[in-house]
Formats: C-alpha cells, structure tokens, sequence
C-alpha cells in the first residue's frame, strides 16, 4: 500500500468500558498494533467533594470522604480525622489508635483483593475474581459487626472512632487473618506461574525507579520499581510505629513486580492485623476533646429551614478552638499510595479550602508515559496495575 | 374401541393451572397466550450492561460475584449495549457523563428497561452540587428504583426480581417506552418529551 493513503487511526476507549475501572477515558492513536499517542480524559465522575466540603462542618464533611475512593472507605476516613485532629490538636486515645491500624489495614486487604479481581480479569484469568470476592465478602462480613455498614463504613471520628470492637469480632478476625495467608497462596497458584499471565505482565509496562519518583508515584505503584517509600514507616500515624512490618519492593518496576508488591503487602497487612488484635489495649475510645455534635438546646427553637447543628469540644465552641486562620496537610498510606488533605480553615467551624491530594489522579497522569509505544492489549494491563479509582482521581 | 378413544380425549383435556396458562397432561405440551411466552422469554434472561459508575459498581460486582451469585437469575453482565437488556445505572451520574449514558440507552436494542441503583442515581444524593444530575429520572425512563448508599446486594437483587415481576405483566407489544431527552438532540425534540417523570404527571 502506498504510504501517503495511510494514516493514524484514532480509537476512542471509554468512560464505558469494563476495563478502565471506572470512567475513565483514553483516546489513543494508532499506527498498526502500536500506540502513537494516549490521552487520558477524566472527569467525568466529578462530584465537587471538595466544593461541598466547604459548605459542611469538619464533623459533616466526614461521609463524603468514604466516597472518595470507595473501595478502602475506612482508610480516607482515617486521614480525614488525622488532618482535623492536626488542625484542632486533639490527641488520640491508645486503643483508638490500635482500632483505626487494625481497621486500616482490613480496609488495604479489601481494596487490594478488588485489585487483583478486576485486574485478573482483565488481563484474562476470571477464576481469581470469584476467588477475591468471596474472601473479601468476609470482611465486609467483619466491617459490617462494628460498623454497621459494608462499603461506606464512616467509622472513625475526629479525636478516635464511634463505636468500640467486641470479643466476638475480634476471634472472628483473629480466625480470618490466620486463615489469610493461605487464601493468597491459593490466588497466587492461580495465576503465578500462569503464562499468559507472565508473557502480559513480565517486561511490560516498565517504569524506571528515577522516572517513578519524578511522575509523583506513590504506594505499590512506586515500590514496585524498587523505592523505599512508605508513609508507613516514614511518617508513622496512628499505631504504625508500634507494630512490625516490612516494606514489600520490586526490582524492576514492570506490572509483574507490581503485583508481587501487593500479593505481599497482603500478607504484611495480616501480620498487622495480627499483632493489633494481640497489643490491643484497654481504655477510651474517644478522646475527651473530641469534636462533639450536639443539636440546639430547645427543640422549640428549631427552624426547619434552618437546622443548624454546633459543634463543641468540653462545652467551648469549635470556633473559640480552632486555630484561626493557619493551614494542614496530612497524608497517610492509602492502598493506591499517598493520600493527603490539605485544609485551609478560617475563623468558623467549616474549612475554607479542602483540598485532596490523590494518588489515582496522580497515577492516572502517568498513563500515556506506560501506553505509548506499547501495544493495544498492554492498555488493559497497565491500567490495571497502577491501581486507580476514579471517584478519587475526580473527586 | 370407541371407550378407549374417549378415555384418551379426556386424558388430552388442557388444565389451566393459571390464568391463561394451560397445561396438556402426558403430551408435553402448554397453552398460553403470546404476552406470557414474551415476558416469561424476556424477564427469565435479563442481560445488564456492565456499566459502573461509582461506589455503586462495587456492590454490583459484589452481587455478581461469588457469594451472591446474580447468575441465578439468568442475569449476565454484558459488556455491550448491543447485547444488554437492561441497564443498572449504579452511581453518581454527572452532567459530563450524561450524554454518554443517554447513548448508550439508544443503542440498546428494545424493548430496553433501567434500574437506578443507590441514591445518586435515584435523586442525586448527598451530591447536590454544580455538577451532579439529580437523578437519573431526569434523563432516562427508571423502571426500578433502589435506594441506598451504596444497596446492599440483598437490595440489588429484589430490584431485579421487581423488574421481573414488572415485565412478567406487560404485553407483547410493549408501548415504546419514552427514549429520554437525547441531550444531542435539537430543543425542539427536547421540549417534546421532557421528563419521563413529568408526562406521567401529565397523563393522570
């Protein structure tokens, strides 16, 4: 054929398709099987968190951060309280603390089990997904004995958690985690030495350890090119730097080492889980200080168009507390990599500017870097490997 | 002879065992109405569109996955609106994604039903914000709603069954149902059929 009557085939891929983990959209150029040029467009699940936010009290906003990336719910919830705590300096209760570790890392196990599901699926393997699911349907099981809720679980508060764990829950997920290891050995007999799984992940999508850290990756994504770096065990929160744990890292920095990455970090999070349930202490679960609802003092009072709930710490008002005008951020661990806020308050109880750092809008940024010059099928696999939620990358 | 024919005759009688449904005995046989064949055809294979949008998809994989098994219901996901039937509309739906969905319910082929499932997708939810629809009524013709934030599988599941039971009650011809306002689409076509919600106000 003529050269001058071909020309570059435009594909559009996306929001709907069942491999882009959401709405994400990617318009690639073509040339044959080789990918000239990949654009990611997002967007399309923006729901002005961030803009409602700044409309509700620092105790209100704490639901819409479950939202946020909705399959490790609990763990947003948690940096949410960090920042808050950070702005108002509350100090955290001990036994607060081992709670919201314990429930943090359940919350990575769930997340990073939807990982392998979705990812094992789309690279080929569907048996893995039936598998993930029904292990991670138990801990929605476990989620759903404290919380009450299975996905949008809203559990922590500012200064500690809501409600206190019960001896039952706590065999029920001594006897799970004990279980655990093995279930990952199972997952990994799968499709570890699977060779369609080793050809569409080995040698592809290849991101040096220099270049990660200069596309401003984090979490599993940055491990698995070989970097130490991990919120964790750099800036310990909550009861991180009371338990032992290691850092799972990769060497090359390609999907397969990536997901190796995770596979052990489910086996690190168990080990967590592990030694919480045995160190949990007794005590408060809420911190005297703590941000308080109470509603206005004579129902009478109460205007329906206008209901107005205060919020209180030790019977002062929030705004006599706060410290006017200064500014937080706080970033914890999250299962795609590092989640911070950013609040900006003024002188009421609602912030001025939230802001969130997420790690999938960040990833997602990172995309054309791993598709181009690779081949179509490549696509699926890289998306899945760097992990990303679009209800976090859009906000 | 003539006794033994007429034994069999009776034996051959249909039994209704329900209304417009009659049973041949021993002759491996029914009776029924063309309406009943259709819906009991259409509600028995409900093949959903794949089509995930927020914390709602979770809980549909969920509900589609092992514990809850959704395959007992005939229901498989489709990864095409070609080949779907019924579209679960599970999430927040934004005013960017809006003409994507109304595009993918006019190529699905008729007759087409939607689920709005949790409350984003029933009333915009805790969402009421510059950029979310509130509702998806507003766009699209909803046969089942499903509240929640996000439904518990349970919840998914019983508004399938709805949708069955709605389906198993209407006729073969099924009226064209309301293809919602094709955003793309002129003013004109627009004002015609505004909201699905607003011309049933109108006919009562």
């Amino acid at each position: 054929m003529n050269p001058e009557n071909t020309r570059e085939l435009l594909i559009n891929m996306g929001p709907q398709h069942p491999a882009t983990h959401g709405v994400l959209r990617l318009v690639l150029e073509i040339e044959g099987e080789v990918i000239k040029k990949c654009i990611p467009y997002i967007g399309y699940l923006h729901r002005g968190v961030e803009k409602l936010s700044e409309d509700l009290t620092y105790v209100q906003s704490l639901p819409l951060t479950d939202r946020l990336d909705y399959l490790s719910s609990m763990i947003n919830n948690v940096g949410f309280c960090i920042a808050v705590e950070k702005l108002m300096g509350i100090s955290v209760p001990e036994r607060a603390k081992f709670i919201r570790t314990m429930m943090s890392e359940m919350a990575r196990i769930c997340s990073h089990l939807v990982w392998i599901a979705t990812h094992a699926l789309d690279v080929g393997a569907m048996t893995v997904f039936l598998y993930a699911m029904r292990d991670r349907e138990k801990l929605l099981e476990l989620f759903e004995m404290v919380t009450g809720a299975r996905l949008t679980v809203s559990y922590p508060r500012v200064g500690g958690v809501r409600c206190d764990v019960n001896q039952e829950f706590l065999d029920e997920l001594y006897k799970f985690v004990n279980e655990f290891p093995k279930k990952v050995e199972e997952y990994e007999t799968l499709i570890d030495r699977n060779r369609v799984w080793l050809r569409r992940t080995k040698g592809v999508g290849v991101i040096t350890a220099e270049e990660a850290i200069n596309w401003g990756l984090t979490g599993p994504t940055l491990r698995g090119s070989g970097v130490y770096y991990d919120i964790r065990k750099f800036f310990p929160y909550d009861a991180y730097d009371k338990v032992e744990f290691e850092v799972p890292l990769g060497k090359n920095g390609d999907i397969y080492d990536r997901y190796k990455c995770r596979m052990l970090e489910f086996r690190q999070s168990a080990k967590i889980i592990k030694q919480c349930i045995e160190l949990l202490p007794e005590g408060a679960i809420l911190a005297d200080d703590a941000l308080r609802i109470r509603m206005p003092s004579s129902p009478l009072k109460i205007d329906k168009k206008d209901i107005q709930f205060e919020i209180y710490i030790e019977d002062k008002s929030i705004e006599d507390f706060i410290n006017k005008f200064t500014e937080v951020y706080a970033s914890i661990e999250a299962p795609k990599g590092e989640l911070g806020f950013y609040i900006v308050c003024d002188d009421s109880a609602k912030p001025y500017r939230m802001r969130v750092r997420a790690p999938s809008f960040v990833h997602a940024g990172v995309l054309p870097r791993l598709c181009e010059g690779a081949l179509i099928a490549d696509v699926i696999a890289n998306i899945g490997s760097i992990d990303i939620v679009l209800g976090e990358c859009d906000r | 002879m003539g006794g033994l024919i007429r034994i069999f005759d009776n034996a051959t009688q249909p039994v209704e065992v329900e209304k417009d449904l009659k049973i041949v005995p021993g002759a491996n046989t029914i009776i029924t109405t063309i309406d009943k064949i259709a819906s009991w055809g259409r509600r028995s294979s409900l093949w959903p569109l794949t089509f995930g949008l927020a914390c709602c998809a979770i809980e549909m994989m969920a509900t589609g996955a092992s514990h809850y098994d959704l395959d007992r219901f005939g229901v498989i996901f489709r990864a095409t609106p070609r080949q779907a039937d019924v579209m679960i509309v599970a999430g927040t739906l934004t005013k960017k994604m809006a003409p994507v969905i109304v595009n993918l319910y006019h190529q699905m082929a008729e007759p087409r039903y939607v689920i709005a499932m949790g409350s984003c997708a029933c009333s915009g939810g805790i969402f009421n914000t510059y950029s979310t629809v509130q509702g998806i009524d507003e766009i699209l013709p909803v046969d089942v709603y499903i509240p929640g934030c996000p439904p518990r599988p349970e919840a998914l599941i019983e508004g399938i069954i709805k949708l069955q039971e709605k389906i198993k009650h209407q006729p073969y011809h099924k009226e064209r149902c309301l293809s919602g306002i094709c955003l793309i689409e002129n003013e004109n076509s627009k004002e015609k059929n505004e909201s699905h919600r607003d011309s049933e106000e109108n006919k009562r």
